[in-house]
């Protein structure tokens, strides 16, 4: 009961009413417009939440990070453009229903079905966190390593693209994590006499160079392309026809979307995958999908909504983050001086239950405003290219900047912007490069840690019985795709 | 999926050293091999100090591990070609021609104008020739965002020949 008083506090503080509010508009902007996101958007807005107290500021990352994991439907059924990529799967039956001129019945399922996806996950959170917060008393140096491996091998294996890349993209983000002075000798490493690199490279200029200014180029090779918009009316609230044939896809994919977002891999994108597939699966009209199934847009969307819930479990209980986005949250609540795991369930209850709260009342804000202004919020993609994009670098330089107030900053933005360009040209997703760097210091220094209460002796490793399990977890993760490809060839030969 | 054969096909014909497939792997196992290099140069503590190992350690299996698992999709390459991609077109040559031009007026004049030149650059060379547009992401926007960022966050720009004009 005290509980639940504690996660209806926002309700009753203006601050945070406002801070919500303003997260979940411009969350869905940031959703609805292609190339960005939540994670960009999150990352943009980090300088500006150091003038909030930690509370209204991670209420802030959360409201973007469910609105804007909503918002990219907007786009995925009217232009045929997934806003996110969490709503690439939408497309497939959402535009194809939206060009049978239902476009307001496709959004209106969107809307429900990710509503109740996100209500579903914060429920999975506020029961699941605190159990796996529990558990985490019983870790230490040797099983935080191990659960920091399982959560990179899990990341590559069900991660989009080759398992291989992605693992080589989170080793380099590791790599990068390494860079300035050695936290536990002082000693340089790869600074090359560049005093600005011993402090190391910072999140942000890496976050925003990675998905804003990649992405910015990636849009200077898309300029030709032009968008097939749908006229949109209003937004229909689904049927009881409607309700009557989605319920069970809805349950079902909140539930896959819930488990996939606990997993520390790319949240959303996968999820919505899984539930849109699962929805097919169970469907007794498996030959509407991509015709313009409702089940489609109800199984992908109920699932990218669910992973947002889900993937805060792993972020706030153990420190470990679920999603890109998520990675941004976890560096929000580092420099506001909140350090996630067990201690902070115990310590820190309002300020958790108040982050839960909000995140169940952005779902709610995001179902009014996407019911009421979608049709708005569509008119935004008509902001072209040439004026938004040397608007939004404006913005990131800035942002960047405002950080440590170093220029350096910026150039190493624009530096992993390119790289980060050519790596998504060549298949290597750039989100395990992030969750590689925010994990970097944990996996290095709890194994230097475990060493020295190992004696150094690595095989110490293998009598720890939950490290033991992580590894053999990994292990399994690691093989999953190689057993997937197989299965994969055995259906195709 | 046709075109996609067509597209690996087409990758298949070329000498190995034009395939994206080793350009990728040799600008890995470059880099790697320098960075691995320089980690022989990194300061060793004294036993005494070491926590469990050496500060080089960590950052040379990393490395190692990547030149190991580039050589594994090279190899996989053989089997399975990428499939080959479209050729930049010219506004991204001219995107990054920007990004060096803004580097070097913020070093050398003023990071204000340096995001001007950028934006109209950008603007201009991606289609743009509306000259109010032109001014609204060249001038108007970062000046919203410039004092946006001065007052709310009390931020301080570096000096520069326009930036000094609104310090002093």
């Amino acid at each position: 009961m005290d509980n639940l008083l504690l996660m209806m506090a926002p309700l009753f503080s203006s601050k945070l009413l406002i801070v919500l509010l303003f997260g979940t508009l411009f969350g869905l902007i940031l959703g609805v417009l292609p190339g960005l996101g939540p994670t960009t958007g999150g990352a943009l807005i980090l300088p500006f939440t150091m003038t909030l107290d930690p509370l209204s500021a991670i209420v802030l990352l959360t409201s973007i990070y469910c609105a804007g994991t909503y918002g990219g439907a907007i786009t995925a059924v009217l232009i045929n453009t997934p806003g996110t990529p969490a709503a690439a799967a939408t497309c497939l039956d959402g535009y194809p229903l939206a060009q049978k001129g239902e476009a307001g019945r496709a959004l209106g399922m969107a809307t429900v079905s990710s509503t109740v996806g996100g209500i579903f996950s914060v429920i999975v959170l506020v029961f699941f966190a605190p159990v796996l917060a529990k558990l985490a008393y019983e870790f230490g140096q040797p099983e935080y390593f191990a659960l920091a491996i399982f959560g990179l091998t899990m990341l590559a294996s069900i991660g989009e693209g080759s398992p291989i890349k992605n693992l080589i993209a989170g080793a380099f983000g590791i790599l990068i994590s390494t860079i300035g002075k050695d936290f536990m000798t002082s000693i340089d490493r790869f600074t090359y006499g560049i005093n600005e690199l011993s402090v190391g490279i910072g999140f942000i200029p890496v976050v925003v160079g990675l998905f804003a200014i990649s992405e910015m180029l990636t849009q200077s090779t898309l300029l030709d392309q032009v968008f097939k918009r749908v006229a949109l009316k209003a937004v229909k609230l689904p049927s009881l026809d409607d309700y009557k044939k989605t319920w069970k896809t809805i349950l079902r994919s909140s539930g896959i979307g819930s488990f996939i977002g606990v997993l520390p891999a790319e949240g959303g994108t996968v999820a919505s995958l899984i539930g849109y597939s699962e929805a097919k699966r169970f469907s007794k009209e498996p030959e509407e999908f991509g015709k313009g199934s409702i089940e489609g847009i109800a199984g992908a969307e109920a699932a990218n909504n669910a992973a947002t819930g889900g993937a805060m479990v792993p972020t706030l209980a153990l420190g470990i983050p679920g999603s890109a986005t998520t990675a941004v949250i976890l560096t929000g609540l580092i420099i506001h001086g909140v350090r996630p795991g067990p201690d902070l369930f115990r310590e820190q209850p309002d300020f958790l239950y108040g982050i839960f709260g909000a995140m169940l009342i952005a779902n709610v804000l995001f179902f009014i405003f996407g019911f009421f202004g979608a049709k708005l919020f569509a008119r935004i993609t008509l902001v072209p290219n040439k004026i938004l994009w040397p608007m939004i670098f404006a913005v990131s330089v800035c942002g960047t900047y405002s950080l440590s107030q170093s220029i350096i900053d910026v150039w190493i933005m624009l530096f992993f912007g390119v790289l980060g360009f050519f790596m998504r040209r060549f298949g290597f997703s750039v989100v395990p490069v992030i969750i590689g760097l925010i994990l970097g210091e944990l996996v290095e220094g709890t194994l230097r840690q475990s060493l020295v209460i190992f004696d150094g002796n690595w095989l110490m490793f293998l009598t720890r019985p939950i490290a033991l399990t992580f590894f053999i977890l990994s292990l399994i993760a690691l093989a999953f795709p190689l057993l997937r490809s197989k299965k994969q060839k055995k259906i195709n030969d | 999926m046709n075109n996609v054969q067509n597209k690996k096909r087409a990758n298949k014909s070329l000498p190995f050293f034009f395939k994206d497939e080793f350009k990728v792997f040799f600008v890995i196992i470059f880099f790697s091999t320098i960075l691995l290099i320089s980690t022989f140069t990194f300061d060793k503590v004294p036993p005494i100090l070491n926590r469990g190992i050496q500060p080089a350690t960590f950052p040379k299996g990393l490395l190692v591990l990547i030149m190991f698992l580039t050589t594994i999709i090279y190899y996989l390459s053989f089997k399975n070609p990428w499939k080959k991609e479209k050729k930049l077109p010219k506004p991204f040559f001219l995107t990054i021609l920007s990004f060096i031009l803004f580097v070097v007026i913020s070093k050398t004049l003023d990071f204000f104008l340096a995001i001007s030149v950028l934006s109209i650059f950008v603007s201009y060379n991606w289609g743009e020739r509306r000259v109010f547009y032109l001014l609204l992401v060249g001038i108007i926007f970062p000046l919203v965002v410039f004092i946006f960022f001065e007052m709310i966050l009390g931020l301080r720009f570096p000096p520069g020949i326009i930036t000094n004009l609104y310090y002093y």
